[in-house]
């Protein structure tokens, strides 16, 4: 079958197996290798990636149904050259070890400043209608479906914490 | 040139002298931003031109034989290349430096999960449906598979000092205590993963391996060839703890399949075959006895174990290791039964030994000091062993005591609450403590260093699974040569270039970076010479020699290329000398009065681990060696089933890997400065491991200090604690 993509801003015509992952799609169809297979079943977040500006498990979803969606992936956020500003505060704060899970610790975190900027709440805010701020509670809550095994989680936060300061 | 060195005598504490300022800086990682834009090439990252994909078949009988594997079954699938197995394929990943095959099994069966086969179609789709559907009938026998029954236990004699029943009978207060500890899995985030590719007679395997010298021996040797044939190249690993340390099915496998096809074969392990096919860590049962007298000396410290392997399989996890020289006795006792079962055999998982064994000498300590009505720290403080206990070698540098005292003094632990008396709402609140320890080696290792008119490259097989290696070789050849760090480039994990261990045993750092730091002194040397001064003498900073009243550029005294080549390797030092990094946990928990739930809220971890070498690397290492021996005590759980053995909860859904939120945002790791003579020529230690040891004890003592409930069994989940809080 064949599904449209435009991933970074780029347009990809795919002809796949039905059964095609977003994921397998944007790894060996595309050829964008930065997003990563953990677990193939939503539960390590390695493969996150925004869908129209929202963070999704891409291995949880078939290219098939996206025809048309514009994704983005952590190419999309910068180069080594000229990195975006949360891969820049993880370098500066070693917000990683291996570096596999660290694409989607990436779009997930850029994400959780958005969510947090519309006032959208977590399991751990206050209230349904309102958050408390940036919390480093707030940023554990949200960021809990991004798995590190090297456990670099105070780095990591203190990388989105950082980007968040500067975003300000 | 190659350079041998033995580490005979403590050497000159050269990189207390060099310029540079590079050496124990917190630099980022010279690999960092390829790490953090997607651009690091992981082992399946790779699809080389016409690569097809392989899925491993697991076995669904825990013992006995493949009687026929069915390939029509699945002979409708569009675009199937193979069904391969055979006498080739291995059981299960091979032992860390085995340096040979693994069993290869042929058609039989000896847990379940056993990779069997191996399908190999155009896509990944296809080939995932055709193991999935491939019929294959066995002949099933039957097969133990609970360690507490196992008919066959090996056990050797037990290593012993002084007279137990002498010491044990004169004390004034005794801990006997049986502590249970579940199975764990490494579950680094990259699955295991191998691209083959053939050129001719010669096999280029991309993998997830953490030690590609042996890994090329072992894979050799699986697939009857030459080790020259195979080359073998790991340059960015997505995590090891352990579980790469050998080469895997799926490098076996994907190696076969290929050869036969004429075409790269891909082969990544599905997450629930990582769990069922790659090597665990034990669980174990655990008997410590201590025995002190009314001041609270040791007299007494017995640490016997319980574990399990698969038969044939040599490994043991070495429980006691940290037992043996923590702490001083007059009688010592360690003893260990091997009970042989038919689960997913056992293996290397980060600190194997202290991981599980420090936990339960450190929650013993802890309950002596309850019956002496002792600080705990006070406790430790006293019995901190000044040689090692079983050996009589002097330590190289053993600072416990410091990192004790000074952790203390950081974490504010002697203005805690009396145990019991502070709570928040329906929170308990208490605080613990535990030390660390954990055995350093140097083993022998290899490091080519080149310096150019541009700067320099260093070259080593040794890996960087996360853990910093990038970072330092570039800190230390930069050092020792005078260059910054953006003049030094770090080439890694590639078979071809000279041997080191590779990642493992917390050796990686201290073995490959004392390689390329004998290689850089060798290139000083002839640049003094060519200079004209006394090697001692010369300063080297920032691309400019000086010495002897003399300064040229590195660029003007180099004829075109200096290069070294230095194997480094163990000595007497390390007969005269034990080396072991030493450190010392604090914990803050709060516990749910109702519900027994565990919250970490602050934990503080004090080191000595010798000279630093990347403060920034080591800390990373430092703090995730705390959580995952947090996740040991709280949360980590291999469940088997008791029929057939197999892992029930294969997935990163149901074996629970600590999450953000499980980790406190108050929890910081440090070091004391520190130099270790006897332990290589940069004085530094290992920390890869430390942190695990004894972080769940301090844990697990506090959640006595908060509610009075004694775990002694791990994960303390919450069924566990609101039944040890009624007993309490």
């Amino acid at each position: 079958m064949r599904t449209t993509l435009t991933v970074n801003g780029e347009r990809h015509d795919l002809s796949h197996d039905e059964r095609l992952s977003l994921l397998d799609a944007i790894r060996d169809q595309i050829g964008l290798t930065g997003t990563k297979k953990g677990c193939d079943h939503g539960q390590c977040g390695a493969c996150t990636v925004h869908v129209n500006g929202r963070r999704v498990n891409s291995c949880l979803t078939l290219a098939a149904m996206h025809d048309g969606d514009e994704i983005t992936t952590i190419e999309g956020l910068g180069t080594p050259d000229a990195p975006g500003a949360m891969q820049a505060s993880f370098q500066a704060c070693d917000g990683f070890q291996c570096g596999f899970c660290t694409a989607g610790q990436i779009m997930s975190a850029s994400a959780v400043l958005e969510e947090i900027g519309r006032g959208e709440p977590s399991h751990v805010s206050s209230s349904l209608s309102s958050i408390d701020g940036m919390t480093d509670g707030e940023l554990a809550e949200r960021m809990s479906g991004n798995l590190c095994r090297c456990s670099a989680y105070p780095m990591i936060r203190a990388a989105i914490a950082r980007a968040a300061e500067a975003a300000e | 040139m190659t350079f041998d060195f033995k580490m005979d005598q403590p050497q000159p504490r050269l990189l207390d002298s060099t310029r540079q300022g590079l050496i124990g800086t917190d630099m980022a990682r010279p690999e960092g931003l390829l790490k953090v834009t997607g651009a690091a090439a992981y082992a399946a990252d790779h699809l080389p031109e016409g690569c097809v994909h392989g899925m491993l078949v697991r076995a669904t009988v825990t013992r006995g034989r493949v009687t026929a594997i069915d390939e029509g079954s699945i002979g409708d699938i569009p675009g199937l290349l193979g069904v391969f197995h055979g006498p080739k394929f291995i059981r299960n990943p091979a032992q860390g430096m085995a340096g040979e095959s693994p069993i290869r099994p042929d058609t039989e069966v000896h847990f379940h999960g056993q990779p069997i086969a191996l399908v190999v179609a155009e896509t990944f789709e296809a080939a995932r449906e055709g193991a999935l559907r491939l019929a294959v009938t066995y002949e099933s026998a039957p097969a133990e598979v609970d360690p507490e029954t196992a008919s066959e236990v090996e056990s050797d004699e037990p290593d012993t000092r002084g007279d137990w029943d002498d010491a044990w009978g004169k004390a004034a207060a005794r801990v006997d205590l049986t502590f249970r500890t579940a199975g764990h899995v490494s579950a680094a985030m990259e699955p295991h993963a191998a691209v083959a590719e053939w050129q001719g007679e010669n096999l280029l395997l991309r993998g997830a391996l953490q030690m590609v010298a042996t890994n090329r021996l072992e894979l050799a040797d699986a697939l009857g060839v030459e080790p020259e044939r195979v080359r073998v190249v790991s340059p960015f690993v997505g995590g090891g703890f352990g579980s790469k340390l050998g080469i895997g099915p799926e490098a076996v496998a994907a190696s076969v399949a290929a050869r036969d096809l004429g075409r790269p074969v891909r082969v990544v392990m599905a997450r629930q075959t990582v769990f069922d096919a790659v090597l665990r860590r034990t669980e174990t049962r655990q008997r410590l006895r201590l025995a002190a007298d009314a001041d609270g000396k040791l007299l007494a410290l017995a640490h016997d174990d319980r574990i399990s392997n698969l038969p044939g399989e040599g490994f043991a996890e070495p429980v006691s290791s940290a037992s043996r020289f923590t702490y001083d006795a007059l009688a010592m006792h360690f003893a260990q039964e091997v009970a042989r079962n038919h689960r997913t055999p056992s293996g290397s998982v980060r600190a194997p030994g202290e991981a599980v064994g420090m936990i339960t000498l450190e929650v013993a300590m802890d309950m002596l000091a309850q019956l002496l009505d002792i600080d705990p720290l006070d406790l430790r403080l006293k019995n901190v062993a000044t040689s090692h206990p079983m050996t009589g070698q002097a330590f190289g540098e053993q600072r416990l005591a410091d990192c004790l005292t000074e952790g203390a003094r950081r974490f504010g632990w002697a203005d805690r609450p009396a145990p019991g008396t502070r709570s928040e709402g329906d929170w308990l609140i208490g605080a613990g403590m535990a030390a660390a320890a954990r055995p350093n080696a140097l083993q022998e290792s290899s490091a080519r260093v080149r310096l150019t008119p541009w700067g320099a490259v260093v070259e080593t097989d040794m890996t960087d699974i996360g853990t910093g290696t990038y970072a330092i070789l570039t800190q230390i050849a930069g050092e020792m040569l005078g260059l910054p760090a953006e003049r030094v480039e770090v080439r890694l994990a590639d078979s071809d270039f000279p041997r080191s261990p590779g990642s493992g045993g917390s050796f990686g750092a201290s073995s490959s970076g004392s390689a390329v730091f004998m290689a850089a002194k060798g290139i000083r040397e002839k640049l003094a010479r060519t200079l004209g001064c006394d090697p001692d003498d010369l300063a080297l900073q920032d691309g400019i020699a000086r010495g002897g009243n003399v300064e040229r550029s590195l660029a003007d005294l180099i004829d075109g290329e200096l290069g070294e080549t230095a194997t480094v390797g163990p000595g007497k030092t390390a007969e005269t000398h034990a080396s072991a990094g030493f450190g010392a946990h604090f914990a803050e928990v709060a516990v749910h009065r109702w519900t027994g739930e565990i919250r970490v809220r602050r934990m503080l971890g004090l080191f000595d681990i010798g000279r630093v070498l990347n403060e920034r690397t080591a800390r990373g290492q430092a703090l995730g060696g705390m959580i995952w021996g947090m996740g040991g005590a709280l949360h980590e759980a291999l469940e088997h089933d008791p029929r057939t053995g197999h892992i029930a909860n294969r997935d990163l859904a149901n074996y629970h890997v600590a999450a953000h939120a499980d980790v406190p945002g108050d929890i910081t790791a440090d070091f004391l400065p520190v130099r270790d003579d006897h332990a290589n020529p940069m004085q530094s230690k290992g920390v890869g491991e430390l942190g695990i040891s004894g972080s769940g004890a301090a844990i697990l003592n506090a959640v006595h200090d908060a509610c009075g409930a004694r775990l002694l069994s791990i994960p303390a989940t919450p069924d566990k604690v609101i039944a040890a809080m009624e007993e309490g």
